[in-house]
């Protein structure tokens, strides 16, 4: 294959790019050369322009148009694009920046709080054996398959005061994902050797040292992976958000949630899409930059 | 072997200094107080009847149970959440292993429209229930694209009907998540040894064969992943029924998650309890046999 690669290339003048996958790719599963091999991207970009394009279609078309005009929403394009001046209106009915703070507000601490707690927690548990952590363990990830306890959780935040708080929500989602959190790092923590930590031993440092020092950065990979899913589930929850902070705390999706209820009465369509496409930008930016880390991480983990 | 058994003695002991157990302490204090402890009292205020019109909570028995039971509602809820899980394990993986192989060379065009089917897992569940709600509307886009099609008028309440608006929600369900379904079959394939494959190839094999019997059985951690999450996420679905339906029509959309927002903001707080109790239960009954089945699928190849 080494031998015959190169000259391939030469005489295919292929990028080799192309010949990596082509070598990759079986010859089992190689494209049909000729017009078959426009079959494939042709059903591909139809499928796309037809399962997806419509959709986003109809929400830009709509978030683009008029209240008149977007009353009953269709596909067919507005007379008069006015994207960004319902842009401005959603920001200063919608409560736009009051949610995107809400949002940050209970989104970052919970994500920081999982990631340090978790990653202490399964420090130990990927470290030492017996059936005592072993049972920790089984409870710990038991939260990836259990569903939280959502009414009674309102009334133990009415116990402690936290009703209603971005304290209170913050402890709800964090122990809602700790779980994913210590099921990941866990196994990533079995496949780091010990050696690494035994060297920082040998010079003095202490378990917290170790931790901090030597654990935390060599757990990059897997927490950010773990950092990607828990904004993905906060930051789109509504859920939850209504139980414990509804109404007291203005969230993307709770308001969201207000407009498009007050809406279904109004009909203020143009509004809601406008709403939907910029509460989705800040996902939707990162995903693109980013989208080639984002996609290996989240697929590495579930197929074994 | 006694030799042995001193060093193994002596080695955990400096082992257990360097990994403290206090590291444990604090996840396990945020998970006890924010998820066990609302999960036992899951068990004790089903019992009561706790609700928001008078401040005493008294020992109820099982009347939440009985009540529940005997108007229907429970049963009822119970039979969606579980046709419509059933309904989403299998249209999202349909979808999904349908784009993988769709998409499977790794071309430009390919790479470019993976991303696309991305997109809508990473959007608001929320948000995409309310863009079908508006698709879906009996004047709606859908029905303008077929009645422009047909040529004649087409006007079906794709959410009106009392039958098939579950499974047009469970689309939606799996339209969201395809993306990610298929990112895992993608995965998946790419782990089948090529090998195999050429020789399948070179013994005559068809396409479909090689499919059948090679490709899809080797698929099967993928399959795993895929169902369990996506049984998961769809018991514990509210979103994009609550925006499309509501619960509706006729309460036969109306899942275990829809019932206890609805009575949570009627104040029966122990009837939402009760609910929510039933939904713990009914995931742990089926959740765990489901996934020891599917690994044990995995274990026979």
């Amino acid at each position: 294959m080494t031998v015959t690669a190169p000259t391939a290339t030469a005489t295919r003048t292929s990028s080799p790019k192309q010949d990596r996958t082509r070598s990759a790719g079986s010859t089992v599963l190689a494209p049909a050369k000729g017009p078959r091999g426009l079959i494939q991207p042709i059903a591909a970009i139809l499928t796309a322009l037809l399962v997806l394009g419509v959709p986003f279609w109809l929400v830009i078309a709509t978030a683009s148009k008029n209240q008149s005009e977007a009353l009953n929403p269709n596909l067919s394009a507005p007379t008069d694009w006015q994207l960004f001046e319902n842009f401005g209106s959603v920001f200063s009915d919608g409560r736009m920046m009051a949610g995107f703070f809400g949002s940050l507000l209970v989104m970052v601490p919970s994500v920081f709080g999982v990631l340090i707690l978790g990653s202490m927690a399964a420090w130990i548990l990927g470290r030492r054996g017996g059936k005592l952590l072993a049972a920790v363990y089984a409870l710990g990830i038991s939260g990836i398959v259990l569903p939280p306890a959502v009414v009674t959780i309102v009334l133990l935040l009415r116990q402690l005061g936290l009703a209603g708080t971005a304290v209170g929500m913050i402890g709800v989602y964090m122990g809602m994902y700790l779980s994913t959190v210590i099921f990941f790092v866990t196994g990533f923590v079995r496949t780091i050797p010990p050696e690494l930590e035994e060297a920082a031993r040998v010079d003095g440092a202490g378990p917290a040292r170790v931790f901090a020092r030597i654990i935390l950065p060599l757990l990059r990979p897997v927490l950010a992976t773990a950092t990607i899913l828990i904004c993905l589930y906060i930051w789109n929850d509504v859920f939850y958000a209504l139980f414990v902070v509804g109404g007291r705390l203005d969230t993307l999706p709770l308001n969201l949630y207000q407009v498009a209820s007050a809406g279904l009465y109004l009909q203020n369509w143009h509004l809601i899409f406008a709403y939907i496409i910029l509460m989705s930008l800040p996902l939707l930016i990162t995903f693109v930059i980013a989208q080639r880390k984002i996609i290996s991480g989240i697929t590495s983990g579930a197929v074994k | 072997m006694a030799t042995n058994l001193s060093l193994t003695k002596g080695a955990p002991r400096s082992r257990r200094q360097d990994h403290p157990l206090w590291f444990l302490i604090p996840a396990l204090a945020i998970l006890v107080v924010f998820f066990f402890v609302p999960t036992l009292f899951n068990f004790v205020y089903a019992f009561t009847d706790w609700s928001s019109f008078k401040s005493a909570i008294n020992f109820a028995g099982v009347d939440n149970f009985t009540s529940l039971f005997s108007n229907g509602t429970l049963l009822n809820s119970l039979k969606v959440t579980l046709i419509y899980a059933v309904l989403v394990a299998i249209l999202q993986n349909a979808f999904g292993l349908g784009l993988a192989l769709l998409l499977e060379r790794d071309t430009r065009v390919n790479r470019a429209v993976r991303v696309a089917f991305f997109v809508p897992v990473i959007m608001s569940a929320l948000a995409v229930g309310y863009i079908f709600q508006a698709l879906l509307k009996p004047d709606g886009a859908l029905n303008w694209i077929l009645g422009s099609l047909t040529g004649a008028e087409v006007t079906i309440p794709w959410l009106g009907s009392t039958t098939w608006t579950i499974v047009v929600v469970a689309v939606v369900h799996a339209w969201k998540w395809m993306g990610l379904s298929m990112l895992i079959y993608l995965a998946g394939l790419k782990t089948i040894n090529e090998d195999i494959l050429e020789a399948a190839h070179l013994d005559g094999a068809s396409r479909w064969t090689m499919f059948r019997s090679i490709r899809f059985p080797l698929l099967a951690p993928a399959v795993t992943f895929n169902v369990a999450t996506a049984l998961l996420g769809s018991m514990n679905g509210f979103d994009i029924v609550q925006a499309t339906t509501e619960g509706g029509p006729g309460g036969t959309t109306e899942m275990l998650n829809i019932f206890i927002f609805r009575t949570f903001g009627q104040g029966l707080f122990a009837q939402a309890t009760t609910m929510s109790l039933v939904l713990f239960l009914m995931v742990t009954i089926l959740a765990f046999p489901v996934i020891r089945y599917l690994r044990k699928r995995e274990d026979v190849l």
